[in-house]
């Protein structure tokens, strides 16, 4: 592929996926129909701008791989754990029940068993591509249902891996050895071992990743923290998942479930949110990519040949599975609407399916003719998956009364303790931070000091690197359900810019802002900053008091005449609060009340006489 | 020799007559630790803990202060509502201050006839007074008689100078036990007790 040809298909791919996707989202249908509409209009059948192109779906692929850490970035090691039981439970069940029924009525219509039990075990999958993005765009991820689609979503992950190992044994005709990710050229290091030690591999593997998670990643991020180049940390995030992915693929694990690993892992490190924010668009793109392949790859010539044929193995593949998913829910108890929302998310196939039926065809379990009408079932349930979504959304707005979603109640992970976010750990927002934490709120703290989040991290509060002026980061620190936004990095320039960004995003927020000075305070409150404190002024006003002290004020009598000056001083700053914003009035104070000291000073004078309020403190 | 605490509070003593005039009295007398509280907490923070060392560790405690409307300064009130607390002033297994003494020394503004008149102008000192003695009594003090101080506000010299000797000598009195106890009226203002003694 030359040059050209490729940026024509960007320029394709993209085209395609800037003009369908913003129609679908407009209609209602999401981005995953969006995209999968713009595949077939500019696949074989529709424009024909692209061929059906393996390698382009492959490289897709490699989306879903970096979502899994994303997902995997948001779960922490002990929310994990608290989901083993719908994970082995409400997974497994799912699992070997539809392959069971797969295979049984295959096996009714007079199949051969291997090749019956081939289709279950590829049936059972879901596309953990559609699912999750779905659950990320409507916001499910917290609801019952979305959890528990999550959890067998993991199981079907950590079964391919038997079922890899198992395919090749049902070959029926002499088998070429392949790679599963055919055409590539990975390395495999599994090919010659026996079990005991391919397992020991594994393990090792498995090992390996977690233990470079928890002690050499986050020294390495540090390291190109420190660099402040954001496209070095880029790249090291992108060099990250690669390699783990090639890790897993040479022990013949999926790459999904290993850079899942790693992100469960490195969900406590202080990078998760600038890793989540430099993976997030690289997903993004190639789950598009990949659902427009999946559009591209219809294959409407055999659909017209055999309708029927088509038509009844996609209904009984998306029946079968609901009515798994269906019964599942109900044993494990589940709330109707949950249980509906499950099964309404999960009844398709998926895109391990693709890989398996090419890998099956290679390996002699099927035959090409049997694999093309299955691959198609797939591809077209894949279609219907965003349908059957939007209808049970439809269905579910009838029938209930309020539109929001539960939450799930299995495990209380939402904290429900006010929010702080602080920006800017220097010596200023220490003060504010330790105050805050050593009351027992909850913290998350932004800093682009690394040695300093190293300290904070010993305090269990939640510390990001980063400065607080993109709005992803801000995001990723919850912004949006925060309570108050405290801005205190040391460069004015930033402080501002940090203000207005969370004001025009968050007008909900809190925020209190950090000063250089007089004119910097009236610029944030202009800003529409809640609070403005001058960095200098109260520690300023503490040696003043302390020095009417020394010069025979009695304590009493400082403080007082300290508290006075401030408040004389700051209602300047609440005068100008009350005027209506950007009026003619409103300009002529700002000018008036920035103007030179000697003036400031003379005021001072007079004010400071009229506010002596003790006449009555005698005898 | 019993050991007396003053806990002094003045907001603005930098304009007083007749308190500044008590305290110098009392300062540099042996036993006698006098304690300037809105000197020491002028962001009302007051040292709880701290507090109730002071008040474990002395016989007698005094407080010291002028009366405004009708009230002892709001750093007093302050100080009852967080020292006094429970387990240490009152409630169960609370015993240290049983006994100990306490007397308030007090300056009003108004005139003697408003409180000790026959019948007294304004309201009896002792239905005054009534809410501290009663804070005491609650936390097991042993009530004194108060030191009271008529018509501060226009004290002159000659009078400065005689509360003065009446306020040393009821100081030095109740550190070494002198008075008889048991013959002081605890509603008479102690200084009005003894004060024909000192002339």
């Amino acid at each position: 592929m030359n040059e050209q040809t490729l940026l024509f298909q960007a320029f394709v791919y993209l085209c395609a996926a800037v003009i369908s996707v913003p129609i679908a989202k407009r209609l209602g249908l999401g981005s995953v129909l969006g995209y999968i509409i713009a595949g077939i209009w500019i696949g074989p059948f529709g424009l024909e701008f692209v061929a059906v192109e393996q390698d382009i779906m492959h490289f897709a692929e490699f989306g879903v791989v970096m979502m899994l850490f994303l997902i995997g970035l948001e779960l922490r090691p002990i929310l994990l754990w608290r989901m083993r039981i719908s994970l082995f439970g409400m997974g497994g069940m799912q699992f070997f029940l539809t392959a069971g029924i797969v295979c049984a009525i295959a096996m009714a219509f007079g199949l051969d068993w291997k090749f019956s039990l081939a289709v279950g075990l590829i049936a059972a999958p879901s596309s953990t591509a559609i699912i999750l993005q779905t659950m990320q765009e409507k916001g499910w991820m917290s609801t019952q249902g979305g959890r528990a689609s999550f959890s067998v979503l993991l199981f079907q992950d950590l079964a391919i891996i038997p079922i890899l190992a198992l395919l090749p044994l049902l070959a029926t005709a002499k088998s070429v050895p392949v790679d599963i990710e055919a055409g590539s050229n990975s390395l495999n290091l599994m090919k010659e071992l026996p079990a005991w030690s391919s397992t020991l591999v594994i393990i090792l593997a498995i090992g390996a990743v977690i233990l470079a998670g928890r002690f050499l990643l986050n020294p390495m991020m540090r390291l190109m923290a420190e660099t402040r180049l954001r496209e070095i940390f880029t790249a090291t995030a992108l060099w990250l998942i690669i390699s783990i992915a090639l890790l897993m693929e040479a022990v013949n694990l999926s790459p999904a479930l290993g850079t899942f690993i790693a992100g469960v892992v490195l969900a406590e490190s202080e990078f998760r949110h600038e890793l989540e924010s430099d993976i997030q668009p690289f997903k993004g793109l190639l789950l598009g990519l990949f659902f427009i392949s999946v559009g591209a790859s219809i294959n409407f010539d055999l659909f017209v040949a055999k309708p029927f044929l088509i038509a009844g193995l996609v209904v009984f593949l998306v029946a079968i599975k609901a009515g798994v998913l269906m019964v599942v829910g109900f044993v494990f108890r589940r709330r109707a609407r949950e249980v509906m929302r499950f099964t309404m998310l999960l009844a398709q196939g998926s895109e391990f399916a693709f890989v398996l039926l090419a890998f099956s065809a290679t390996n002699g379990i099927m035959a090409q003719e049997q694999v093309e009408p299955l691959v198609l079932a797939v591809a077209l349930s894949m279609v219907l998956a965003p349908i059957l979504i939007i209808s049970f959304e439809k269905l579910d707005l009838m029938f209930t009364s309020d539109t929001l979603d539960e939450p799930d109640d299995d495990d209380n992970i939402t904290d429900h303790r006010p929010h702080a976010i602080i920006a800017g750990f220097g010596r200023f927002g220490q003060i504010v931070g330790r105050l805050v934490i050593a009351n027992g709120f909850r913290v998350t703290v932004f800093d682009q000091n690394p040695s300093q989040i190293d300290l904070l991290k010993k305090f269990n509060a939640n510390v990001y690197f980063g400065d607080g002026s993109r709005l992803d980061l801000l995001k990723a620190a919850g912004a949006d359900k925060a309570s108050i936004l405290v801005i205190a990095a040391d460069d004015r320039e930033k402080v501002t810019q940090i203000a207005r960004l969370a004001h025009l995003k968050f007008p909900d927020l809190y925020i209190l802002a950090r000063a250089t000075d007089r004119r910097h305070a009236y610029e944030l409150i202009e800003l529409g900053v809640d609070v403005v404190e001058r960095e200098m002024f109260g520690s300023a006003l503490q040696m003043g008091k302390k020095a009417l002290v020394a010069l025979g004020y009695r304590a009493f009598q400082a403080e007082r005449a300290g508290e006075m000056f401030r408040r004389f001083d700051h209602e300047g700053l609440r005068h100008l609060s009350k005027i209506e914003f950007g009026s003619d009035q409103y300009r002529e104070q700002v000018h008036l009340m920035t103007q030179d000291l000697e003036r400031i000073m003379t005021r001072d004078k007079v004010r400071f006489s009229e506010m002596r309020g003790d006449k009555d403190w005698e005898h | 020799m019993a050991s007396i605490l003053i806990q002094f509070a003045h907001p603005a003593l930098q304009k007083s007559r007749v308190n500044s005039a008590l305290l110098e009295a009392a300062n540099g007398l042996d036993k006698v630790t006098v304690c300037d509280l809105y000197e020491l907490y002028p962001n009302f923070l007051i040292d709880v803990e701290l507090e109730q060392a002071k008040l474990s560790s002395h016989d007698i405690i005094i407080f010291q202060c002028p009366m405004y409307w009708y009230s002892v300064p709001a750093l007093v009130k302050e100080w009852f509502e967080l020292v006094l607390e429970r387990g240490f002033a009152y409630g169960d297994g609370a015993h240290l201050l049983t006994g100990k003494k306490v007397m308030l020394a007090a300056s009003f503004g108004g005139m003697e006839a408003d409180y000790l008149g026959d019948p007294p102008n304004v309201i009896p000192l002792d239905q005054l007074i009534s809410p501290i003695r009663q804070t005491m009594q609650f936390c097991k003090f042993n009530w004194l008689p108060p030191f009271v101080t008529f018509d501060a506000d226009r004290a002159d010299a000659s009078r400065v100078t005689s509360l003065d000797a009446v306020y040393r000598y009821i100081l030095v009195g109740l550190r070494d036990n002198a008075f008889d106890m048991d013959a002081l009226n605890p509603l008479v203002p102690i200084n009005h007790q003894l004060r024909l003694k000192v002339n």
